[in-house]
């Protein structure tokens, strides 16, 4: 059904996009830029791809998401110790929800009715009740987790810990660790394959993807960065994200400054597009047609087109970009 | 076939009993007895480039972060702390450790203790305070690795630094106690392998008397000649720590005073590093130094290297230098320990105390197989003879 929706989506253009049934329901034709030094988001007109504007937010933004009204971005701040919302069309902060410790990622249950963010400081997953804005559990995992990731289905919350090497694999009904997953070097974040079938994991120092069967819980496969020209140790992967047609996967290499194009069927790198320096996040519109990469050492977003596997404008946002949330 | 009854439930007990049954690893923590460095009106001074308290606290907080994969792994970590008062007491207390079950040793001793001391045992030792050369070449052991960077590769750090900047021309000043002498001449050849011009090399004494202000004073010692930048020798300190902003001339100085090349800075921002900064405040109560971080990491190998499955003193030793064995120091690259002197390549960070405002390898320094080893002894120069 959403596959169907996504091909759909590839074949609408740009201006229809905006009619078809709504997952983001403001569709502000904005991106919206997380930068670690500025407290501050950058916003992204997406029809000339400059900046329209700044959010003033909390200290340290970092990871962002939609609530499930698609209205509301939740932007977790490591300073702050807590969530703002904010109303994008607005661009104003209407509420905020505490987190813990040094928040640094999240995601939400599939209800939207808690975020499990992973808590860098404590070495623990809260789980946030997002309606009494109250952390309900806080379950121990290895040091300085980062990347999370619910389960579809939301049976299952997946985060890595960076310290640990692993993805541990939670229970958030029971509030407990069920599985430990040793995966590569500073292990990052997260992508589901289409089906559903494989977590794809990037590990930073391992300059490498590991593959989890979402089955087994095992790693199936590692895919190991050897691109011409490019020394393994300067290939740092960290954001994932998947093509809307579920076949390609895109990587950001971080110190390589270059996104990898992985094909998801034979595992191997179709395309290399530079972008700027270290390379962090990466989102994709709605149509997939364009790929955001926040690049945090040169204080820009590169935009990608997809077709052409080529990057097509750099966006100077603020100091330090973490990710980018595409809202068109 | 069928299997005989009685094996299978043999079998059945043995996996039974295993998770039960912690393994117990020992790691060995041995340091100096009234060590001057930890003097606490030292201390307190806070030399750039000096230890801040005793290896056994960075030991603890590597331990204490590593805990959740430790009991995943069902290890339980014993962290045995000896001191010496020399080079014999150094020996007995690594025979000791060795006897205790120790699968490795810390160890931050003066460099001829360790040599002294050293070849009495074959369990892995981790330098983590002693930066002199001669360990790395001369008097390398084939169970003595390092964490702690070495003079050449510090000194390396900031050459290539002044030759990125294209301050070319150096004025060196230099103590004159045999550290001194010793260090002088591994900063003077760094400053010809990268294609620094060395002005005029200067010694200096630490005197208010009149009659020798022609060593004392920092305008006439830097007077009289031309230079980009000032590279002061001065293992103790206090001269250096006074040098910047009194020279003749107004450029920075390098070396001991002003800009060092360090193995840690706690307000580095980059590669998580504040992170690792505020864990070890947090635990130990003071900030961590260099000589910290080369605790932190050397014990990070041996945990790293028993959650592999080397839990014995071979083992281990044979782990670090395995190709595959790479640590996370949260410096942004994979770190290893390099076959041939066994020391932990590393990149160095640049700071004058209030930031760190450079990396060395610098950018556009170049090396056939690894750019982290354009710092210290390279390969080919085959300064250690065992292997």
């Amino acid at each position: 059904m959403i596959q169907r929706w996504f091909a759909a989506a590839t074949l609408a253009t740009f201006g229809l996009a905006a009619s078809m049934p709504a997952v983001h329901a403001r569709d502000t034709g904005m991106a919206y830029v997380s930068s670690e030094k500025d407290n501050a988001l950058a916003v992204i007109d997406l029809k000339t791809l400059s900046i329209a504007g700044t959010i003033p937010t909390c200290k340290r933004p970092r990871h962002m998401q939609f609530m499930p009204d698609g209205a509301t971005l939740m932007v977790a701040c490591g300073d702050s110790n807590r969530a703002d919302l904010i109303d994008v069309a607005a661009r104003k902060v209407i509420g905020n929800v505490p987190l813990g410790d040094d928040p640094e990622a999240f995601d939400l249950s599939p209800d939207g009715k808690f975020a499990y963010v992973s808590n860098e400081d404590e070495g623990a997953l809260n789980v946030v009740d997002l309606a009494s804005k109250k952390v309900v559990k806080s379950i121990p995992v290895g040091k300085e987790p980062e990347g999370v990731r619910t389960a579809p289905d939301g049976s299952r919350v997946y985060v890595t810990s960076e310290v640990a090497n692993m993805v541990h694999v939670i229970d958030p009904a029971a509030g407990k660790v069920v599985k430990n997953i040793q995966v590569g070097k500073r292990p990052r974040r997260f992508a589901l394959t289409a089906d559903g079938s494989e977590l794809w994991v990037s590990n930073e120092l391992g300059a490498s993807i590991s593959i989890i069967s979402t089955r087994d819980l095992t790693v199936t496969q590692t895919i190991n960065f050897e691109i011409k020209g490019m020394r393994p140790d300067d290939i740092t992967p960290v954001g994932l994200a998947l093509a809307r047609d579920g076949k390609t996967m895109f990587v950001a290499l971080g110190r390589a400054s270059h996104v990898a194009f992985i094909d998801v069927a034979s595992r191997k790198t179709s395309n290399l597009v530079l972008v700027g320096k270290r390379a962090w996040n990466v989102a994709l519109n709605r149509d997939g047609s364009r790929l955001f990469v926040a690049n945090g050492l040169s204080d820009d977003v590169t935009v990608i087109d997809v077709a052409q596997g080529k990057a097509i404008k750099t966006v100077p946002v603020g100091r330090v970009p973490y990710m980018v949330v595409v809202d068109d | 076939m069928r299997r005989p009854v009685g094996w299978t439930i043999v079998a059945a007990v043995v996996v039974a009993l295993v998770p039960l049954h912690a393994f117990a690893l020992t790691i060995g923590v041995l340091s100096r007895a009234d060590d001057d460095r930890l003097d606490p009106r030292r201390v307190e001074l806070g030399y750039l480039g000096q230890p801040g308290g005793p290896p056994g606290q960075a030991v603890e907080v590597a331990v204490k972060e590593s805990q959740f994969e430790l009991e995943a792994a069902n290890l339980k970590v014993t962290i045995d702390t000896a001191t010496a008062r020399d080079a014999n007491d150094a020996r007995s207390q690594m025979q000791r450790l060795e006897k205790a079950g120790a699968v490795a040793i810390v160890v931050d001793l003066p460099a001829d203790w360790i040599a002294r001391a050293a070849p009495v045992t074959k369990i892995p030792l981790l330098n983590v305070g002693e930066p002199d050369d001669v360990l790395r070449a001369a008097q390398c052991l084939p169970n003595l690795l390092h964490t702690y960077p070495s003079e050449r590769m510090r000194a390396d750090a900031l050459a290539q630094t002044l030759a990125a900047r294209r301050w070319s021309k150096v004025l060196v000043l230099h103590g004159t106690t045999p550290d001194d002498t010793n260090r002088l001449a591994t900063v003077q050849a760094s400053i010809r392998r990268f294609g620094l011009k060395p002005v005029a090399a200067r010694p200096f004494k630490l005197s208010a008397d009149p009659r020798e202000r022609d060593l004392a004073n920092p305008l006439l010692l830097t007077a009289n000649v031309d230079y980009d930048v000032v590279w002061v020798v001065d293992t103790d300190g206090e001269f250096a720590r006074q040098l910047p902003y009194r020279i003749s001339l107004p450029r920075p100085v390098v070396g001991d005073g002003g800009l060092f090349a360090l193995a840690w800075a706690p307000n580095f921002e980059r590669f998580g590093a504040p992170q690792l900064a505020r864990r070890f405040l947090r635990g130990v109560g003071r900030v961590m130094t260099g000589h910290d971080w080369a605790a932190w990491i050397a014990t990070k190998a041996v945990l790293q290297a028993a959650l592999d499955k080397a839990t014995t003193p071979a083992a281990q030793l044979k782990a670090f230098v395995q190709p595959g064995f790479t640590l996370d120091g949260f410096k942004g690259v994979r770190l290893s320990f390099r076959t041939w002197d066994r020391q932990l390549r590393q990149p160095l960070l640049l700071s004058d105390g209030q930031g760190v405002v450079a990396l060395a390898p610098a950018e556009g320094i170049l090396h056939p197989t690894n750019v982290l080893d354009t710092l210290g002894a390279d390969a080919p120069e085959g300064l250690c003879k065992t292997r």
